[in-house]
């Protein structure tokens, strides 16, 4: 075992793993977090606590990571390249694990331009860093861990033992490379690899394929990203304005029949796309789990965690696997 | 060249507004190419401040400049004794200029009159693009001619994150993805396959995180000093 993380446990057991998504909050509260955790535990072999998403602050993925791991939730502790330079990233892992984490997904991360699209200020005027790119980063985590060395060549007396994570975007633009790229994070030491929410299913079979053809796929553990759709208006504007992700208009039609069957009733409206929202999240996931190549699914029910019991259950992997010791 | 921009008039205003003898100082390389700081600039700008000085009833005399380059001493040494009669430079060369200039004027102020931005081309008449970060060390041979330290929103040096859309940068529509150019680009060229490497961790200290840069060229240095010392001892035996 590189890590002896619960998520390398089931990844190594065969049986398809189930990773969720918990976003700390923009407070100095814990308690949404432990909420979180507790709505999300059971029901997914470990979490991915997000890195400032959208370049938002909240609270650091370390931090909420520790508590989520108090809560009994195993978490993915997400490091982004954007806000630290490597002697930070570095000094970070290391706190990491001195402080009991195991799993780690290293990317890029959103420029800081995406805090003030929405509704918040953000700070578009706030500089990067861009020391290293995730792929690097990967590599970083690999020579502390594997080597025990730092990225400049200095001894470390105790490596973390992480287990190193990285994103892909199968159907992000030049697509034909996609899989190349790929490629070079699991060169540079990616144990597992989650995927960017998949619509289209004919278009992530393809790169699969690609992916196979590459051999990648027994080179690391990909799991596909699903991303439950809660409404046609979110499938329209992830079809139209989320890099990388293309939704079929017969998914779209699906949630709009949902939508137009209450009439006027708008809370009737809302329950009935939540529920074929979640029809639709079930059929992807046993989609994704039929290719060849796939080790489990990365479910993110984006501020509605209280959704995961019923999607895993419904697809039929729940009880999530537990080990003796 | 390089790229500047004018500053808001009201932000000029409010530097010079208390000086009495202001000279507008125009650069006529790169910044009167992309029309920020040139003579031609640098007379517009004097004129507005002379409309908004007799506007706010303020008594200044303001006067405008320009030399070929700001950057070189032998340019702005014929001017300097009628530079030197003034109590504010408002130089609209670019930061060289205005940092070169300041070092060697004395104990007058030069305040900046544009806003320096970055190392660029002109791909049409009234455009301007950053296309060199000055990094100090350059990978162009390994990414077809497109710099990603310059061009890439992130400066990865791997290829493109996960928020390119169709072509364009996650930044803005209206940015290029300099990965999605760098894919394309060695594909036409048939060498796609060196960005199949993975490419280690830079080292960013060729580059301004390594402190201020300078280069000294000895040879050149020796020549030139060697040719001074002639120069002045020729000059010693002809008095």
């Amino acid at each position: 075992m590189k890590s002896g993380s619960n998520l390398e446990r089931v990844i190594a057991s065969g049986k398809p793993a189930v990773t969720a998504e918990l976003g700390p909050p923009m407070s100095a509260d814990p308690h949404e977090v432990i909420k979180k955790a507790g709505m999300l535990k059971g029901y997914c072999d470990a979490a991915n606590i997000t890195d400032c998403q959208t370049a938002v602050v909240r609270i650091s993925s370390i931090a909420a990571a520790v508590l989520a791991l108090q809560a009994g939730l195993e978490p993915v502790m997400q490091m982004t390249c954007r806000d630290r330079n490597r002697i930070a990233i570095q000094a970070d892992i290391l706190g990491a694990a001195a402080l009991g984490l195991k799993n780690c997904l290293c990317i890029a991360g959103d420029h800081q331009s995406f805090s003030a699209a929405g509704r918040l200020k953000g700070h578009p005027g706030a500089k990067n860093v861009y020391d290293v790119d995730s792929i690097q980063l990967v590599g970083i985590l690999k020579k502390m861990r594997d080597e025990s060395l730092q990225e400049g060549g200095d001894k470390l007396e105790v490596p973390p033992k992480l287990f190193i994570g990285a994103a892909f975007t199968p159907g992000g633009d030049p697509m034909d490379y996609r899989p190349y790229r790929l490629k070079k994070k699991v060169d540079a030491g990616a144990d597992f690899i989650q995927t960017q929410g998949i619509y289209d299913i004919e278009m992530f079979r393809k790169q699969m394929e690609v992916v196979r053809n590459l051999g990648v796929h027994e080179r690391t553990a990909i799991l596909g990203g699903i991303i439950v759709p809660r409404s046609a208006m979110m499938l329209k504007y992830m079809d139209a304005s989320v890099a990388g992700v293309s939704v079929p208009p017969a998914l779209i039609q699906r949630m709009m029949k949902a939508r137009d069957a209450a009439g006027d009733d708008k809370k009737k409206a809302k329950e009935l796309q939540e529920a074929e929202g979640i029809r639709i999240a079930v059929e992807l996931i046993r989609q994704v789990l039929e290719i060849p190549g796939i080790k489990g699914v990365h479910i993110q029910a984006i501020e509605w965690e209280s959704a995961m019991p019923e999607i895993v259950k419904a697809a039929g992997l729940y009880p999530r696997p537990t080990f003796n010791d | 060249m390089i790229v500047g921009e004018q500053k808001p008039f009201d932000e000029v205003w409010e530097m010079v507004r208390s000086f009495k003898k202001v000279l507008v100082f125009g650069c006529n390389t790169c910044v009167a190419i992309c029309h920020a700081g040139g003579g031609k600039e640098a007379e517009i700008l004097a004129s507005l401040i002379r409309m908004k000085a007799a506007q706010e009833g303020v008594a200044m005399e303001v006067d405008h400049l320009a030399v070929e380059r700001h950057c070189e001493p032998e340019y702005f040494t014929p001017v300097m004794e009628k530079v030197r009669t003034y109590d504010l430079v408002l130089s609209t060369a670019c930061g060289v200029g205005v940092n070169f200039l300041s070092e060697r004027i004395g104990t007058i102020p030069v305040y900046p009159g544009i806003d320096t931005g970055f190392f660029g081309a002109v791909p049409q008449a009234g455009v301007f693009t950053e296309l060199c970060a000055g990094c100090g060390k350059c990978i162009l041979h390994l990414t077809g001619g497109i710099c990603p330290v310059a061009r890439c929103s992130k400066s990865l040096m791997n290829g493109p994150c996960g928020g390119t859309n169709k072509g364009k940068c996650e930044i803005s529509p209206e940015v290029d993805c300099a990965w999605y150019l760098i894919v394309e680009r060695m594909k036409q060229l048939g060498t796609l396959d060196k960005l199949y490497e993975v490419q280690p961790p830079r080292n960013w200290s060729t580059g301004l995180y390594g402190g201020p840069r300078r280069v000294v060229l000895e040879h050149i240095r020796d020549l030139e000093e060697q040719d001074e010392k002639q120069e002045s001892q020729a000059g010693g035996t002809d008095k």
